[in-house]
């Protein structure tokens, strides 16, 4: 099966106009979109919704540059089918021991040890930290996937591996961001509330 | 083929639209009488099923088996409602799978209650249209699951319509707007309704209406206002009369119609208090009257905190359409609880614009679902609706963890797929449990189906590579589909439904509802024909007595013969026979109608001038003679 980057005659690149990505999208819309099949015959139905299907998938996956080389990986290693699945998040060794001290910190708030200057220190960690996430986003969207273009066949190994690398701590710091924030502002609590379903 | 209406299945009210050919402009379909609005009430009475304003002005009255807002239990189970019915003036049952409602002298579905409403409708549309209407856009709140859109879907099948398209509430709200009004750019859509909440976020451009994002609550809404202030009055009446009350030997909480009273008395007042300041309340109960002003700040006490959780789901919405409030170009207010005011103000507060409200909220999603129902029809080319599904959708792994396949906010159609195998050797058949939400357990996310792929062939385990594909079309429903990879035979898939219907049960429904309706058919032309038959009585009983004298007397004889007649055959059931005696007592009367022209005639010339008598203020019973 043709990749994403073909739904819209892309090559596989990183680099990607997202304003013509998206006019391309509404094009192939307009062309596949079951509304404009609704009175075709059943086969030619099923044929559009699956087309459109793709298109929708497609557009969903290389509109976002993080996103993108996330579809990236998974095509370069093979794994195009499961498109629902992320990257595994295997962070770098090295940030889980920079990483000792907050956790440590956040368990003893967990346990209901928050007083002020614990709260003070920890905010102060996680401003630090939404910093360093954001220069990691910049750095998988900029020369990271700047460099796996430039790169040769011979050199796309290593500079795919810089990407999983850079989008595995990325997560990694999502997750301590996530649970500070579970700490410091009852996130977790505020998000059941903005989901609930009964 | 037939033409597509456009229909809102709403809380409280719904509509039926259509788009005029010749102006190309949606319209709203009245019924005989002008109105527009169907109240969503179905009442159950030992002589027939009653919907629409005769259901509700029977609400107080009979309000055991007058069933409203049913919307709010579609696709739910006894768990999901429990702590609500309390609050409701109709039994619901306790079961498994989808909730049964005891009414009148029967037990009904969801599904089929909200069927009698889109039956009344469909009737409305092929009155207007004098033919058969048999397809359908029906809307849904966009938050609303897999099993509440195929709830809603078996009830348009139940009503003989085929819902061609289920679309979201507040894209096709925009859909209305952008005709004409809406410019370029992002559009957010607040749609606070009867009973449910839904926001969503739009990227409008060259005609494409591509939702970004959505978010809401099914379980919020003007019903939940009128109830916070019916319970605040119910207090307010108990502390003032506890004297009255203690006197009788009445309990208010516990009289299902004293509090349908106040029930409908809080939403009147809060209706009120949009374009007024205070609004004084009399009540009559059984041995005092309550009397009292409630002024717009003490309704809006009530109303804060449920408008105060309609702005978690904005804020999520934005979120996860990586935007900030301030990207948003333009408000449209959707939904009949939009006209409160504390609701406009929050609403411009959190987005810091005036909203748009041109479109009459009542109206406007109803008017966006014949847009989408012309669309469909091939009649508009070109505008075209890209939406999202509004929830993860995900299966249940090993621990009872959800493993998301389709994540929430994926345009829609949308397809993953999935490689299962066996555990066991030998094994045939394979269990999957889907379900949506946002949480990590299976336990707190909706579940939405238990499916099983059978007629594996008896192998190792581990050695089947079935891949099921999990597809959400265009309505947000999801098709399940699965293939054997290394016999590339499709699995054959048994679905369990978690809170719906099952296909025979919906099968069974449609029967009925065609018995039902011949019925229906049946009594209403027996009750027009005793009304013809009463018409024809009461006329001729009136000549007799102003003109009697006139008459032989075997001429009165014959006369008073077919009256008795047909006074015997009204009261029984064969309509035919009622025909037949109005008839004899037509021919038995027709000299006596003659006598009377003539006498009027004769008397007319003889002392007064005709148009004296026939004049403006003449009080002559039938104006033909």
């Amino acid at each position: 099966m043709s990749d994403f980057f073909s739904v819209f005659g892309l090559e596989r690149r990183l680099a990607i106009d997202v304003a013509a990505l998206q006019r391309r999208f509404y094009e192939l819309s307009r062309r596949w979109h079951p509304d404009f099949h609704h009175a075709a015959p059943p086969d030619e139905q099923a044929r559009v919704l699956e087309e459109s299907a793709r298109v929708n998938a497609a557009y969903r996956a290389l509109r976002d540059p993080l996103a993108r080389v996330e579809y990236l990986i998974r095509l370069e290693e093979g794994r195009e089918t499961k498109e629902g699945a992320a990257v595994k998040p295997k962070a770098p060794p090295q940030l889980l021991a920079e990483m000792f001290e907050i956790q440590e910190a956040l368990e003893e708030a967990r346990a209901g040890a928050l007083d002020d200057a614990t709260r003070a220190s920890l905010t102060a960690q996680r401003e630090a930290l939404r910093a360093r996430m954001a220069e990691t986003e910049a750095r998988v969207a900029g020369p990271l996937s700047q460099a796996w273009d430039a790169a040769a066949a011979g050199q796309r190994p290593a500079a795919l591996a810089a990407l999983k690398e850079a989008l595995a701590t990325r997560a990694y710091l999502r997750t301590v961001i996530d649970d500070l924030g579970a700490v410091l502002d009852g996130m977790e609590e505020e998000r059941d509330v903005a989901h609930r379903r009964d | 083929m037939s033409r597509i209406v456009g229909i809102d299945l709403g809380t409280t009210n719904s509509l039926v639209a259509y788009v005029d050919d010749r102006t190309g402009l949606p319209v709203v379909i009245p019924d005989r009488d002008g109105r527009r609005l169907l109240p969503s009430v179905v009442g159950f009475t030992p002589d027939g099923i009653v919907v629409g304003e005769a259901a509700r002005r029977q609400l107080a009255r009979r309000p055991a088996d007058t069933v409203y807002s049913v919307k709010r239990l579609m696709g739910r189970g006894w768990e999901d409602v429990k702590d609500e019915l309390r609050y409701l003036p109709f039994r619901v049952l306790p079961a498994e799978g989808v909730l049964k409602l005891a009414v009148g002298d029967r037990e009904v579905t969801p599904p089929e209650v909200s069927a009698i409403v889109l039956r009344a409708l469909k009737e409305r549309a092929e009155a207007h249209f004098g033919e058969p209407v048999e397809r359908a856009v029906v809307t849904v709140p966009a938050y609303f699951n897999d099993s509440q859109r195929q709830a809603t879907k078996d009830a348009g099948r139940i009503a003989g319509l085929d819902v061609v398209r289920i679309v979201n509430e507040p894209t096709a709200a925009s859909l209305a707007y952008g005709l004409h009004r809406l410019g370029q750019g992002v559009v957010a859509v607040y749609d606070l309704g009867g009973g449910t909440f839904d926001i969503s976020l739009l990227r409008v451009k060259d005609g494409i209406f591509e939702v970004l994002a959505t978010n809401g609550d099914t379980h919020l809404g003007g019903d939940d206002i009128d109830r916070a202030l019916m319970l605040w009055l119910l207090d307010d009446v108990q502390t003032r009369h506890r004297a009255e009350l203690t006197r009788d030997g009445v309990d208010l909480a516990a009289d299902p119609e004293a509090m349908q009273e106040l029930r409908l008395a809080a939403e009147a007042a809060k209706i009120r208090l949009s374009s007024e300041e205070q609004t004084t309340l009399t009540l009559p109960f059984a041995g005092f009257t309550y009397r009292r002003t409630i002024t717009r700040a003490e309704l809006e006490r009530l109303v804060e905190p449920l408008v105060a959780r309609t702005l978690g789901p904005c804020r999520q919405a934005l979120a996860d359409a990586g935007l900030s409030a301030s990207d948003i170009d333009e408000i449209v207010l959707v939904g009949g609880s939009t006209r409160v005011p504390l609701v406009r103000r929050r609403v411009q507060e959190l987005f810091g614009k005036t909203p748009h409200s041109q479109l009459n909220p009542d109206e406007v999603v109803a008017l966006g679902a014949a847009v989408q129902a012309q669309i469909l029809a091939g009649g508009i080319k070109d505008m075209l609706l890209l939406d999202v599904t509004p929830l993860s959708l995900g299966i249940e792994t090993l621990g009872g963890i959800v493993s998301v396949l389709i994540a929430r906010n994926t345009t829609i159609p949308t397809s993953a797929r999935e490689m299962f195998t066996t555990s066991v050797d030998g094994q045939t058949v394979v269990d999957m449990h889907v379900l949506q939400g946002e949480r990590e357990l299976a336990k707190d996310c909706r579940s939405l189906a238990r499916f099983e792929l059978r007629g594996i062939d008896p192998m190792p385990a581990g050695m089947p590579k079935i891949e099921v594909t999990f597809l959400i079309d265009a309505n947000g429903i999801l098709q399940v589909q699965a293939r054997e990879q290394r016999t590339g035979k499709a699995a054959s898939i048994e679905v369990k439904p978690s809170h719906g219907l099952t296909e025979a049960d919906v099968e069974r429904m449609v029967e009925e509802s065609f018995t039902y309706a011949e019925a229906d058919v049946e009594t209403r032309l027996l009750i027009e024909t005793r009304n013809e038959a009463d018409t024809v009585l009461t006329h001729v009983g009136r000549a007799l007595r102003q003109a009697g004298s006139l008459l032989a007397a075997d001429e009165r004889a014959r006369i008073e013969a077919a009256v008795a007649a047909l006074r015997e055959a009204r009261d029984r059931e064969d309509r035919d026979a009622i025909r037949d005696r109005t008839t004899d007592l037509n021919h038995a009367t027709e000299q006596l109608a003659e006598r009377m022209m003539d006498a009027a005639l004769k008397g007319a010339l003889g002392t007064r001038r005709a148009e004296e008598i026939t004049g403006p203020g003449g009080s002559r019973g039938d104006g033909k003679t």
